[in-house]
């Protein structure tokens, strides 16, 4: 049997969705900026997607930028911001993905601005107090995930969003009273808002996406996680905020993003979020049904990440005293696929620092494995999965020096 | 769908599916822990040595390993290789023959072979201190 549960790494292009991308690689080839019929057809596709996408977002089709993926919008939000400031402050989370906090970190190490990582709670969630507490003067940028890829929390992003409403109306009061004192003139310009980012890759298909309700300027998406094909994500951008290019070349993409569009993908992700569906129950039931059981039938197990505050499709588990990787490598042996927080797993050394800094415990992070789930897994596959897993767990156990004697038996 | 098992040999994956020799012996002659469950691997050797024809002879080996795939493997051959070896036979033993007996290591994975050479070192230094300990 083979089972796919890494969802949260990539998914498979539905097939409503290649359906409609197949003929933009074929016959519809057309450059969207050329001037002839086959341009404008891949042109008025483009805008069509890009409605939907506005629709989905519940935003202007004027304010989503097309990148290359999540990660690009990542960057993209970030340096599109900070590109207009002079040494400004950002906050944002020890467990971002990649694509946020090795931006962050290059901005610190290039000086181009001061960073501040805050830590999120042991169920790996980011406290909106924290966040308020850390705001300095020079706070241009708040960016903090969504749902977590790795353990699956979702972060209050409408709670965060509200709360920097909420300074920066003080700001602009604070702003209001310094000029009456100063010129006697009722001027605004000195006025700087916080703007707040969410990289929202790993929610788009089970969170609320509205983008008004939610209170956020920017958002990142990306196709491959919702069943487009990889090499294409966007990027939300409120209209009213100051944005730099961070691609230079043609004036695609309303000037902030150059390139010849990837039509492609852009029709694929139209379609993509289009068929998001507004029930996601089911996913949740069977998750719900594997973490009960994995729990209850396997000693020495723990969840990581909040259960309450959990995305729909992800289910962590810390199995004591065995190590991640060849977990991993006995799952992949029975058809299994899953992914790991074990360092051993992947070219790096260190272990996953969501898990290290929700639970400062490299044991734990090297003992972890996440299973997400998909639109399409089954119960049969739940259970396979349960089953071969209860088998490795114990024999690697009898291999482990760590295992007390009581589950060795 | 791409396996990970296919970035290792057909003998890592039988050393690590039939892990030969493992487990502990009672009273061995010497033991050899290295690792940390912090980094991520911890190996634990343990030999039994008997005078024959006036040579010490690895006549038992047994390991206990928390580790990936190829730790575990490592583990798993090295025992493999000294049992029926003399003290200075196996004293000879590097990480390099580990990694050839097991018809070699992903370049990640060759600090697992490192471990199980340091294992064996601390293992035969561990006997040798205790013969010296009864001797006195």
């Amino acid at each position: 049997m083979e089972v796919y549960l890494d969802y949260a790494a990539t998914s498979p292009v539905k097939s409503a969705v290649f359906k409609i991308l197949e003929p933009y690689l074929k016959e519809n080839f057309g450059n969207p900026s050329s001037i002839y019929r086959k341009g404008q057809i891949s042109r008025k596709s483009i805008d069509e997607a890009r409605v939907k996408i506005a629709n989905f977002l519940n935003c202007d089709p004027q304010e989503i930028i097309f990148t290359s993926g999540g990660t690009e919008a990542d960057n993209l939000a970030i340096n599109g911001i900070i590109e207009n400031f002079d040494k400004p402050h950002i906050i944002t989370s020890m467990i971002e993905h990649h694509a946020v906090l090795n931006t962050c970190k290059y901005l610190e190490k290039t000086g181009q601005a001061e960073v501040t990582y805050l830590k999120p709670s042991r169920d790996g969630v980011i406290d909106v107090e924290d966040i308020k507490k850390a705001i300095c003067e020079n706070t241009i940028l708040v960016s903090v995930m969504y749902v977590n890829n790795e353990i699956g929390t979702v972060q209050p992003i409408r709670e965060i969003g509200k709360m920097i409403e909420k300074e920066n109306k003080q700001r602009l009061e604070n702003s209001v009273k310094r000029k009456i004192d100063n010129t006697k003139t009722l001027n605004s310009a000195n006025y700087q808002p916080i703007y707040f980012h969410t990289d929202a890759v790993q929610a788009s298909e089970y969170q609320e996406m509205n983008v008004q309700y939610l209170h956020v300027d920017l958002l990142s998406l990306s196709g491959h996680k919702i069943g487009a094909p990889k090499g294409i994500g966007a990027l939300y951008v409120k209209k009213s905020i100051p944005f730099s290019a961070m691609m230079h070349g043609g004036e695609q993409e309303m000037g902030k993003r150059a390139g010849t569009e990837n039509v492609a993908g852009i029709v694929a992700l139209g379609k993509a979020v289009e068929l998001i569906k507004k029930t996601k129950t089911k996913t949740k039931k069977l998750r719900d049904y594997f973490i009960d059981r994995v729990l209850k039938e396997i000693p020495a197990v723990h969840l990581n990440g909040s259960y309450e505050f959990r995305n729909p499709n992800n289910a962590n588990f810390y199995f004591k005293y065995i190590e991640g990787e060849s977990i991993l490598l006995n799952l992949d042996l029975v058809g299994i696929a899953a992914s790991s927080g074990s360092a051993c797993a992947s070219a790096s050394l260190n272990p996953s620092h969501v898990l290290m800094a929700a639970y400062g415990d490299a044991e734990r992070a090297h003992g972890s494995i996440r299973f997400t789930l998909g639109e399409n897994t089954t119960k049969k596959e739940i259970d396979y999965t349960i089953n071969k897993l209860k088998i490795i767990v114990e024999k690697l156990r009898k291999i482990s020096p760590l295992t007390p004697l009581e589950l060795r038996s | 769908m791409k396996k990970i098992s296919s970035l290792y040999s057909k003998k890592v994956i039988d050393h690590f599916q039939n892990p030969r020799n493992m487990g502990e012996i009672d009273n061995p002659s010497g033991r050899g822990r290295v690792g940390n469950p912090t980094c991520g691997d911890l190996m634990e050797l343990q030999i039994k040595v008997e005078k024959q024809n006036n040579q010490e002879i690895i006549t038992d080996a047994k390991f206990q390993t928390f580790g990936c795939g190829a730790a575990i493997a490592t583990s798993s051959v090295l025992t493999e290789l000294i049992i029926g070896k003399s003290i200075e036979e196996a004293k000879k033993i590097t990480n390099k023959k580990v990694v050839e007996t097991l018809d070699d290591l992903p370049l990640a994975k060759r600090h697992c072979s490192v471990l199980a050479e340091e294992a064996l070192k601390k293992a035969i230094v561990d006997y040798q201190e205790n013969t010296t300990k009864n001797k006195k």
